[in-house]
């Protein structure tokens, strides 16, 4: 498909039990340094898909991903692949902040000591520039040895985007990382996303806030029962979606 | 709505909010007479069993001691030292077994009928009779390995008796650490053992330990299961003594050895010492205190610990 592709999927496909569809055929591509949002009303299977993109669903008892799902060109959704390189470089942020219990610095610190950097002062560096990264590091640079549940909700998820951009991935995943937030704590996550976005990270988001798709993204991905309904530039989903189901959902006659 | 309706409305809730506030009351005073009535009990039981062994239980020449035979003014040295000994032996075997256990059951066993078996197992054991344990260590550890009445078979029927217990404790805390500590670990690309190991550990570690003293409270005052594996006997001990065969060296786990709880049974069933009501009476004095202090302990520990997980 698109010449510079990062991710793509091909006819995903997700089942509980075997039975129950979650999800049907979906194909998607996404490019660095590009915006996606994936919208669509509860349930619809967009946390799911996301959750595909780097495998966490195979942590789901009784959950089968089907189709390939290419990072690279070379597809991940086999038995034989390493998922912890597959997470090392596709990172996520969950929907509530989940900083681990322990203090700021570790918090960052952690993840990368256990992938083999043991030196100090090039953890220092991974810490101070990840939480420039996440715009947090003016608030928290005098008390990085305090624990990360000292900090504020909004504080905690920008962590927690610290945490994920210290392992330097190239996508980043995104599970309505602001609904849990209020508007300043979501502008400042949003003006982080709009950041790492210009560093050619690709931003996978999913949402419930219409018009912070509208505002953040450059691709939009619609959703309802486990299908993609539309996936096309922003512009084109909100000034003029094909679908007639897109229409209804963004003027809120449904969802 | 009308205005008429309105009030009719209101007078009508007015009588159910009424209501409701009495039958609150009524519940609360019920309950908190049945909560007074349960502490009273408890805290003159504890208070009675203390001061009834107190005179005994503060001396450190009873502490200290050999136990007498015939004689009065026999101690508890020995039983002291065997309770302990058998609580730090006993824990060194079954946590190590208990963690890989509870972590196994958790975090990677997968969820079939295999491992609802397993759990349910646990559960049985955990209700298991004492004195059914102690026969069986009797029959396996003391005749068939012929073991004989040592520390080793009491230490050994102990951690059957415990393994249940820390197994669940350890289960119920790792299963209350929120999955979103698991997502954010596996997400970071860390395998399940570093999350289980650097992050659920951590989380879990409070009530572990509190449920580990805890269970050492149970384990030390327990009489049955010892009496046919660690037997009913104390040989004199003498601490400079490091021959580890010699029934004299108390590091030796192939002696017999009386525990404090063993010790009040055995007196009160077949003791012929003359002052065996104070001997009883201090020992089971000095026995709740010890399970009290490790109950303390486990409280302060466990509220310590969250602290200093959660801020700091």
């Amino acid at each position: 498909m698109s010449e510079n592709a990062l991710l793509e999927t091909h006819d995903v496909r997700v089942r509980y039990h075997d039975t129950h569809d979650a999800l049907r055929n979906i194909n998607l591509t996404f490019c660095p340094g590009e915006v996606t949002a994936l919208i669509g009303p509860s349930g619809c299977g967009k946390s799911t898909f996301l959750r595909c993109l780097n495998l966490m669903n195979r942590e789901i008892p009784h959950c089968h991903i089907d189709g390939e799902i290419d990072y690279h060109g070379q597809n991940i959704n086999t038995k034989k692949q390493n998922l912890y390189d597959v997470r090392r470089n596709i990172g996520m942020v969950f929907q509530s902040p989940n900083p681990f219990r322990k203090s700021i610095y570790d918090n960052i610190a952690f993840a990368p000591r256990q992938h083999g950097i043991k030196d100090r002062a090039r953890l220092d560096e991974i810490v101070e520039q990840s939480l420039r990264r996440a715009a947090l590091w003016d608030e928290v640079k005098d008390v990085l040895n305090k624990s990360a549940y000292a900090l504020s909700g909004g504080q905690r998820q920008r962590l927690c985007i610290a945490r994920t951009l210290a392992m330097n991935p190239e996508v980043v995943l995104m599970d309505e990382p602001c609904s849990a937030l209020d508007p300043i704590s979501t502008h400042a996550i949003e003006e982080t996303i709009g950041a790492i976005k210009a560093e050619g990270i690709c931003v996978i988001i999913v949402t419930h806030n219409i018009e912070q798709a509208a505002r953040i993204s450059d691709k939009t991905a619609f959703f309802l029962l486990g299908d993609c309904i539309e996936w096309n530039t922003t512009e084109v989903i909100f000034n003029n979606p094909h679908d007639q189901r897109t229409k209804d959902y963004l003027t809120g006659r449904f969802g | 709505m009308t205005k008429s309706n309105g009030a009719e409305t209101m007078k009508y809730s007015q009588r159910s909010i009424r209501h409701a506030q009495r039958n609150d009351k009524i519940a609360t005073g019920v309950l908190t007479a049945i909560v007074a009535a349960i502490f009273v009990l408890l805290i003159s039981l504890i208070v009675y069993i203390i001061a009834s062994g107190a005179n005994k239980a503060f001396d450190l020449q009873f502490l200290t001691s050999k136990p007498e035979q015939f004689k009065e003014g026999g101690g508890i040295g020995p039983e002291l030292f065997n309770s302990f000994y058998l609580l730090v032996l006993t824990l060194l075997i079954s946590l190590p077994l208990s963690l890989g256990a509870a972590i196994f059951l958790v975090e990677y066993a997968p969820d079939n009928e295999v491992t609802h078996a397993v759990k349910t197992a646990i559960e049985v054991l955990a209700s298991l009779p004492s004195i059914v344990v102690g026969l069986f260590g009797f029959l396996l550890f003391v005749i068939s390995f012929g073991w004989g009445f040592s520390i080793l078979s009491g230490a050994l029927a102990l951690t059957i008796f415990n393994i249940p217990l820390l197994v669940r404790v350890i289960q119920q805390a790792l299963e209350s650490v929120p999955q979103s500590q698991r997502d954010a670990g596996l997400a970071l690309g860390l395998s399940r053992w570093e999350t289980t190991v650097h992050i659920l550990l951590p989380c879990a570690m409070p009530a572990i330990i509190t449920g580990v003293i805890l269970s050492a409270g149970r384990v030390f005052g327990e009489a049955a299961a010892l009496i046919y594996t660690a037997g009913q006997s104390a040989p004199a001990l003498d601490f400079t003594n490091f021959n580890l065969s010699s029934y004299a060296c108390p590091w030796n786990i192939w002696r017999p050895a009386e525990t404090l709880a063993v010790h009040i049974w055995k007196i009160n069933s077949e003791g012929v010492v003359p002052d065996l009501a104070a001997v009883s009476n201090g020992s089971a004095a000095v026995l709740m205190i010890c399970v009290l202090l490790f109950n303390l302990l486990a409280r302060w520990f466990g509220r310590h610990a969250e602290r200093k997980l959660m801020s700091e």
